[in-house]
């Protein structure tokens, strides 16, 4: 994963809540064997519309992107985020994200930045008025701000998972160097735990 | 370990920890790794170009099912994107000595059809699959969730996952179920309840003798969806029913073997005392069928009641959400449920593809004819359940009622193979997902039990079997 410290840039409103991760990558775009090129497909349904946000060419080049409610419900495909980072999104702003896609974000370096209900209505509307709003996320400072509407918060970022993207750290290289842990835990495993071997 | 009385899901946490560190997640031992075709090709190619090893091929298994067609399986795969994803699978298996179970073998199925039916799936364990339906597994007692590609490649290569903690949730469903009103039921109706975000950060136990009642098969329809509640995972507590469920299956333990895991797993439960993060309750009595509206699984009523008023919604976010829902499916706020005519049945998916959803909806089928026009299809959730379908004679209860029946994958559920719906068609579906588009560009799906989609086959509109005529 390449390091992730800051993020600043235009922000691209998708005034809608509990996008689910269908909507995001369809799944006829999961039979791909590759990590890239997802960015063809991102909300490829929606962007039939002529009018969908993501064809308004004023939002173009936008590094952010500011959703409602509940952002990337449904599965568990990572596809999703790489769909999003391929398009060119580094960072996503919700007042909640699912659980999976959450944890999928911070494993690709795709930034998720949980705001109050409040703040995420505040950034939507002002990012839908003015398309040129700057908007930076600082992952370091662990803060979402775009001074010109006024708005300067805090985020949650584990100390853990903050300093991986800010190193850019890969997850297998840290556990594979308690290797040791690792095996002494199987030799403490009940011998009648299954194994897949043909039985 | 401490002596505070803890949950469930905190106790199977806890006997997983390979190491714990301020600050850090939990690495927590994964005893059971599920693989499929479309989220794990990645992981594999990343695992080769780092020159890792697979460390556990013996507690990882694999399976082809999103994408393998369900009829014509004696020819060649027609779409060829899919078939390379399927040949991609064959050849990482083969290379890293996985287990596999391929379109056309006798234990091919569902990803999470096949890890219970093999008896893979015990009490206790720590389970993950590249899919957010991992959730299933809980039905036994296990701790099982959804990863991502990248999580798998950690799982691969460590035979662990790192995990924070998360919450502790109950959901309680007290009392006895009305006749006609099943494991899907609950569960719909639930999630209706606490909604979508409901279970976000929590594994949630089901508790309360409406949920005991249920055999394991509905225990996991039920933890199955705990997912379309946001939840990690769905639990619950393994009791006679389960251990009935496994005695005797191919990989439960055998012998001595069998009463040291059964000693073990009469401890797996939520200790007198202990405090769940958040409790709900839910009287089983008032319970009815239910049936989704709208395009996410909280959007749903009672088969009795109406298409509901977006305006009359509190929530303005809720309201916007509604209006976009029922623009997309069509739907007139005030029309009753049973009003609203069907073009397609679709009985299959991981939620509900099990013998007993089979045996449910043939219950309801036999001897009648679907509705002119009716599409009518059943995917049997693995070859084994198949299998066991014919063998009681359900197959030809299906075809004579005018179902198609089919070999066994996701199919209709995802529309990644060629069961798809077309634009504007209308679906009642036994699967757990009504997203915009997902069973087909432009599709209409509404989530019902097995019984309801074979009555509303029947019925042409949606309906439950009393509502259907007597066979005479
Ligand atoms: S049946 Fe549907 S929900 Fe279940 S694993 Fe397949 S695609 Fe996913």
């Amino acid at each position: 994963m390449e390091p992730r410290r800051i993020v600043t840039g235009t922000a691209l409103p998708l005034d809608r809540s509990d996008v689910d991760t269908d909507q995001i990558i369809p799944a006829v775009w999961l039979k791909r064997v590759e990590r890239t090129g997802f960015g063809a497909g991102l909300f490829a349904a929606w962007r039939d519309d002529p009018g969908f946000v993501l064809n308004q060419p004023h939002h173009r080049g936008a590094k952010i992107l500011v959703a409602g409610t509940n952002f990337g419900t449904g599965s568990s495909r990572e596809h999703a985020v790489w769909a999003l980072e391929d398009y060119g999104f580094e960072a996503v702003v919700s007042p909640r994200f699912a659980d999976i896609f959450r944890s999928n974000c911070t494993k690709v370096g795709l930034v998720p930045v949980q705001v109050d209900d409040l703040t995420g209505a505040t950034l939507l509307q002002a990012v839908a008025a003015d398309p040129t709003l700057v908007v930076t996320v600082d992952v370091a400072a662990r803060t979402l701000s775009a001074p010109a509407v006024g708005i300067d918060v805090g985020f949650p970022l584990d100390d853990f998972t903050r300093h991986r993207l800010l190193e850019g750290l890969d997850d297998i290289d840290l556990t594979l160097g308690h290797a040791d842990a690792i095996d002494a835990y199987e030799r403490r495993r009940p011998s009648w735990l299954p194994t897949t071997a043909p039985a | 370990m401490t002596d505070q009385p803890r949950t469930l899901s905190d106790k199977v946490w806890d006997r997983h920890v390979v190491r714990t560190a301020p600050g850090e997640p939990d690495l927590l031992y994964v005893d059971l790794h599920l693989v499929h075709e479309v989220t794990s090709p990645q992981a594999f190619e990343s695992l080769r170009l780092a020159g890792r090893a697979l460390r556990r091929p013996d507690l990882t298994v694999a399976t082809m099912d999103h994408n393998v067609p369900t009829t014509g399986l004696d020819r060649p795969v027609a779409d060829p994107v899919s078939a390379t994803q399927m040949a991609t699978l064959a050849r990482n298996c083969e290379e890293f000595g996985v287990r596999l179970h391929a379109m056309g073998q006798p234990g091919q199925g569902i990803v999470h059809i096949i890890g219970p039916e093999q008896g893979l799936t015990q009490p206790g364990m720590t389970i993950v699959c590249g899919d957010s339906h991992t959730s299933t597994h809980g039905a036994l007692g296990a701790l099982a969730f959804g990863i991502g590609t990248t999580e798998i490649e950690h799982v691969l290569a460590t035979q662990t996952v790192p995990q924070s903690r998360p919450g502790t949730m109950a959901v309680s469903v007290e009392g006895e179920l009305a006749a006609g009103v099943t494991a899907k039921d609950v569960i719909l109706a639930v999630i209706g309840r606490i909604g979508t975000a409901g279970g976000v950060g929590s594994v949630v136990e089901y508790r309360g003798s409406a949920i005991r009642s249920l055999s394991v098969e509905g225990r996991m329809t039920v933890c199955n969806m705990s997912i379309e509640a946001g939840a990690r995972a769905g639990m619950v507590a393994p009791d006679e029913t389960t251990f009935d469920y496994l005695e005797g299956r191919l990989h439960a333990p055998k012998g001595a073997a069998w009463e040291a895991a059964l000693e073990d797993w009469r401890t797996l439960v939520t200790d007198e005392g202990a405090v769940f993060d958040k409790e709900v309750v839910l009287d089983a009595a008032a319970l009815r069928p239910h049936v989704s509206w709208g395009t996410n699984p909280g959007q749903v009523v009672p088969i009795d009641d109406v298409v509901p008023d977006p305006e009359r919604l509190p929530d303005p976010g809720q309201r916007d959400a509604a209006r976009r829902a029922l623009a997309y499916m069509d739907l007139i706020a005030g029309t009753p449920m049973r009003d609203v005519a069907v073009d397609t049945v679709f009985v299959g998916s991981c939620t509900n593809s099990r013998i007993e959803d089979l045996r449910a909806a043939a219950t309801v089928l036999e001897g009648r004819r679907v509705a002119p026009g009716m599409r009518a299809l059943v995917v049997p959730g693995s070859f084994r359940v198949k299998a066991q379908a014919e063998t009681e004679g359900l197959d030809r209860i299906f075809t004579e009622a005018g179902f198609e029946w089919r070999g066994a994958g996701c199919s209709m559920c995802l529309a990644m193979n060629p069961d798809k719906l077309s634009a504007g068609e209308r679906c009642a579906s036994t699967s757990n997902r009504n997203f915009e588009g997902r069973q087909g560009k432009g599709g209409r799906t509404h989530l019902v039990s097995p019984a309801v989609a074979a009555a509303t086959a029947v019925a042409g509109h949606f309906a439950t079997p009393a509502d259907l005529e007597a066979v005479t």
